[in-house]
């Protein structure tokens, strides 16, 4: 434990209340349950003070001629109150610090900011992406007046810009906050955006010779307050208000971003990062925030189906299972490898090594997927569990170190039936003519590729938005996917076809819910004792102290 | 430059504009020597640095940039022996409507400015030093410049001045032609080669967190100018130049509806408003009556003829009298014009007769405020706009009669609520053009508009 901070008394709206010292103002108001408006603040960049919807009245304890401060007829300091009103975003409270936050004086200001700020932007709120979730609309409600006074031509900007590949700029919507500016400075390192011209025909623009082309870009969509930056992925696609939001983790590298995956009707309409401090501060990179399109691919697998003589033919989960659990048994324990994907969860990966060990093969691993670690949120190891493949013992300590043996021996026939979970066999260097001369091949997966047009039972299963589970990122922390999704037709989830497909081998085991595949699992991992699935908070559980090198991210 | 040279008024005192216009004077080190250029600094460098600070100090030398802080104050924020350089920076970036003082001091007397600046560094022990010099002023840049190379020839720059041991050098920086410039945070943003947003104070107090986030002073060309004489007649001697509170001398420049306008000293306070219209700058045009003065520069607020004001006096036995006194008798000082409800400012005196239309006048200035607000902050972003916008509506004949009520509350909205002084300069002169020529903006509103607001020219 660190040392006991200092606490602060600070009076706000006449109520004395303490604080940890070095808490903003706006902050010290926001945790006594006085909530003030603000557009250019944001916890995780620098306070420019710029927007001045913040302002309030301020004051510091009276001195009197000794210098201390004069105490009142409640035992506390009296105030001095500060004539002007001040911004409450950039200061820190002092002790004895007065605050008014809803003064005349405070009022009149937020209505004269939003006035402002309202002049020359556009009433295009019908038409704009941003509506349900714009901060001009909200306040505007709650703080500006109904009508306007302005009786004069607004002032013209450019509109429906590509800044960036996946970013959409209108000028005409935008007020000027800087956050966009500032994120791509401090947080992106890629200070490409700026503003030009000056005084009120002022705009955001990226660098000349440059485009908002960070992989980090998105971000500014998501922390502009109004209709300016917009996701050119997700515009115009559904309107927030209509959205579901389902808290998960981002699956595309192992840093497990947490994030909010919206969707309608059971489809995917956007992924945005939800805040975790200690995994991905507010943010997301593009890339996991995109990767998602795939789950609502019409081709998605939707029936199990075995191979008969004229090709695939749909089948019944149940005679695809029995087809499976047959043909596995006609080979030795070693004529049998496992394929399976550091993609998946933990359970479906503890109960793959539970279906490994039933066959008794020694040839199993997972498809390791590396790139460049960018420094910022994305790491090496694009798979989002290797740490839970490795703690299950379905991969070694070098994940994918075993894959070009069990390729050599599929070519070379001491390998007869293979079972891949979630991988393309293909990317193994394997042709379809060496994975159609194989006499079983069970194929887990949701999109068509290679192995699946290659299997000899194949069994439809879910992306991870369909999915409940947990999964382990590269600083060890233990977080949670939720459903967000049902899977299309007549797929389902990976936990359960893999418990079924163990039955086939070695007859019932007990397993009905995720949550006792999770009881196993807790059972048996000491780090994980007295956990359950519900017991991982939104904000996931540290397993082991983070390493030196493990958190040189963020 | 003034194209031709003029005689000083014989009510002027002239300490700083010494050597304006003077017939056989040129901006050059040896002209500026033979006429005991420099003898202060060498008597500065004998001197403890906290003893000038202490002379400028009791001198009450005020800053002659505009907001009339008490210099020595400010150095004092300056605390020795920190870990981080100081740096001093003159702010010569003038660009104040109405105003034309700094330019002179630069284009013909540029060795006063060094001079007054090399003490003014060793008193703060500022070992690095810059001229922030507007964009417009390119001559004044090359004279700098060339100033700065005879100095540093003659040893009164660079390392080891006149073996005291001190180390200086001072560079010219010029701006690109922004009036947010002038503004110290903005200013020292620009160096720093950002755009001029000013910064928020605090933190960024330029004496704790100036240039690269080192302790700065920021002063006026006037300003620095001043600290020579301080140190040649001493803080005491300085203070009984002017009057209490208001010291030494004042450069005013004269624009607007007088026979002769232009740039006169005065000890502060020495003359009144009526004496340096029709004494000293020769009066109004002939069959002219006077209507409104703007006595600070085109950000102070507009004074009215009409006005009566009421100005509390001492009297040499300590008592307190008051007076009503009208425009013409209220003397220029810092005080007596802060009591009148405007300010000193940067010492732009604009003079507007009976011919001046006030929304003409107000939209003229509306219109500078609205091409040089910065845009950083909403109110002065979106209100500096709009108000030029009402008044080039009204005076173009689209006038609505709540434009009148709409000017005041919009500026009102702007003053006290932005990040820097900007706010209330673009504010002021709204809120005291319509609040001392209310019927005009009415009538205006109601001859030339519609009614509705829309224009149908």
């Amino acid at each position: 434990m660190s040392a006991p901070t200092e606490l602060l008394n600070v009076q706000i709206d006449g109520v004395w209340h303490q604080f940890q010292k070095g808490t903003r103002v706006i902050e010290a108001c926001a945790q006594a349950g006085k909530f003030i408006p603000h557009y250019c603040y944001h916890p995780k960049l620098s306070s420019p003070g710029n927007c001045r919807m913040c302002l309030i009245e301020m004051g510091m304890p009276k001195l009197g001629a000794d210098r201390k401060p004069e105490i009142g007829a409640d035992g506390k300091p009296v105030i001095n109150w500060i004539p002007r009103p001040q911004i409450s975003c950039a200061q820190d409270i002092a002790e004895g610090m007065g605050i008014r936050t809803e003064s005349p004086m405070v009022k009149e200001c937020r209505n004269g900011v939003m006035e402002f700020l309202l002049i020359n932007h556009p009433l295009d709120c019908p038409i704009c992406d941003q509506a349900g979730e714009c901060h001009l609309q909200e306040y505007s409600v709650e703080f500006g007046t109904s009508g306007s006074r302005f009786l004069d031509e607004k002032v013209k900007k450019p509109k429906r810009v590509e800044i960036g590949p996946r970013v959409t700029l209108d000028d005409e919507r935008c007020i000027l906050c800087s956050r966009c500016i500032r994120f791509m400075k401090e947080v992106a390192h890629d200070d490409v955006l700026g503003f030009v011209s000056r005084g009120s025909h002022t705009y955001l623009t990226a660098h000349p010779d440059r485009l908002l082309d960070s992989n980090y870009s998105l971000n500014t969509v998501d922390i502009c307050p109004v209709g300016a930056l917009t996701s050119s992925d997700f515009r115009f696609k559904m309107r927030v208000w209509f959205l579901k939001e389902t808290k998960s983790i981002c699956t595309s590298c192992a840093t497990g971003c947490n994030t909010i995956i919206g969707t309608r009707q059971n489809e995917v309409f956007r992924q945005t990062p939800r805040e975790n401090d200690a995994v991905n501060s507010a943010w997301m990179c593009d890339y996991g925030r995109l990767n998602f399109h795939y789950v609502n691919y019409p081709d998605r697998l939707k029936t199990p189906q075995i191979r008969e003589s004229q090709g695939l033919v749909d089948a019944s989960w149940n005679s695809a299972l029995v087809k499976a659990g047959e043909a596995l048994k006609q080979f030795q324990k070693d004529e049998v490898a496992v394929i399976a994907s550091a993609r998946m969860t933990n359970e479906e990966l503890w109960l793959t090594k539970k279906l490994i060990d039933s066959i008794g093969t020694s040839r199993h691993d997972v498809v390791p997927r590396t790139g460049k670690a960018d420094e910022i949120l994305m790491s090496a190891d694009r798979n989002p569990n290797t740490l839970g493949a490795q703690l299950f013992g379905v991969t070694s300590e070098t994940p994918g170190s075993g894959l070009k043996a069990i390729a050599d021996k599929i070519r070379s026939g001491a390998i007869k039936a293979v079972v891949v979970l979630g991988e393309n066999l293909a990317e193994l260097g394997l042709t379809v003519d060496e994975l159609r001369k194989l006499g079983a091949l069970i194929v887990i997966d949701i999109l068509p590729n290679e192995t699946t047009r290659s299997a000899t039972v194949l069994l439809p299963s879910s992306a991870f938005s369909e999915k409940r589970g947990s999964m382990i990122n590269i600083k060890g922390r233990l977080q949670r996917l939720n459903r967000a999704t049902q899977p299309p037709g007549m797929a389902r989830d990976d936990w359960e076809i893999i418990r079924d497909l163990i039955q086939q081998l070695t007859g019932s085991n007990g397993i009905y819910l995720i949550e006792d595949v999770f009881k196993q699992i807790t059972d048996s991992i000491p780090e994980m004792n007295a956990l359950s699935l519900s017991k991982i908070s939104d904000k996931g559980v540290q397993l082991v102290e983070e390493t030196q090198e493990a958190s040189a991210t963020v | 430059m003034a194209s031709t040279t003029r005689t000083p008024h014989p009510r002027e005192k002239r300490i700083i504009f010494k050597n304006i216009d003077r017939p056989d004077w040129t901006n050059d080190i040896g002209c500026y020597l033979q006429d005991g250029g420099y003898e202060e600094l060498k008597k500065a460098l004998t001197m403890n640095p906290q003893e000038i600070v202490n002379e400028v100090k009791a001198s009450g030398l005020r800053g002659r940039g505009g907001a009339g802080f008490p210099c020595g104050v400010k150095w004092g924020f300056i605390k020795p022996g920190g870990p981080k350089p100081a740096y001093l920076i003159c702010n010569a970036d003038e660009s104040e409507p109405g105003t034309f003082k700094d330019r002179y001091i630069i284009h013909q007397d540029p060795h006063q400015l060094l001079e007054g600046m090399i003490i003014s560094c060793f008193a703060v022990n500022a070992r690095l030093a810059y001229i922030y010099i507007r964009g417009e002023f390119p001559e004044g840049a090359k004279i700098l410049e060339r100033a700065l190379a005879e100095a540093r020839e003659h040893g009164f720059l660079g390392k080891n001045i006149l073996g005291s041991g001190f180390d200086l050098e001072i560079y010219v920086f010029r701006g690109a032609g922004a009036y947010i410039c002038g503004e110290e945070t903005g200013l020292i943003e620009s160096m720093e080669g950002k755009r001029p947003y000013p910064r928020i104070k605090p933190p960024y107090f330029p004496a704790v967190l100036g240039l690269y986030l080192c302790p700065t002073i920021v002063n006026n060309v006037e300003t620095l100018c001043n600290v020579k004489y301080i140190v040649r007649i001493g803080g005491a001697e300085y203070a009984k130049i002017g009057k209490p509170n208001n010291t030494g001398t004042r450069l005013l420049c004269v624009s607007g509806d007088v026979q002769r306008p232009g740039y006169y000293e005065f000890e502060v306070g020495g003359v009144t408003m009526g004496e340096l219209i029709y004494d000293i700058c020769g009066g109004l045009k002939p069959g002219r009556t006077l209507k409104a003065v703007i006595p600070g520069g085109s950000s102070a607020k507009v004074l009215s003829a009409k006005d009566r004001y009421k100005i509390k006096t001492k009297r040499p036995d300590g008592t307190m009298v008051e007076n009503e006194i009208g425009l013409e008798d209220v003397p220029l000082d810092f005080d007596t014009l802060a009591a009148v409800g405007s300010m000193a400012g940067s010492g732009g005196v604009i003079v507007m007769d009976d011919t001046r239309e006030m929304v003409w006048a107000l939209n003229n200035i509306n219109e500078f405020y609205a091409h040089e607000s910065c845009g950083q902050c909403t109110p002065c972003r979106e209100g500096s706009l709009w108000m030029k916008k009402i008044t080039e509506r009204m005076l173009h004949g689209g006038g609505a009669e709540r434009d009148t009520d709409t000017l005041k509350s919009v500026a009102d909205n702007i003053a006290g609520r932005t990040i820097c002084a900007f706010g209330e300069a673009c504010a002021w002169p709204t809120q005291s053009f319509v609040a001392k020529f209310r019927d005009e903006f009415v009538a205006t509103a109601g001859t030339k508009g519609n009614g509705n607001g829309s224009t149908n020219h």
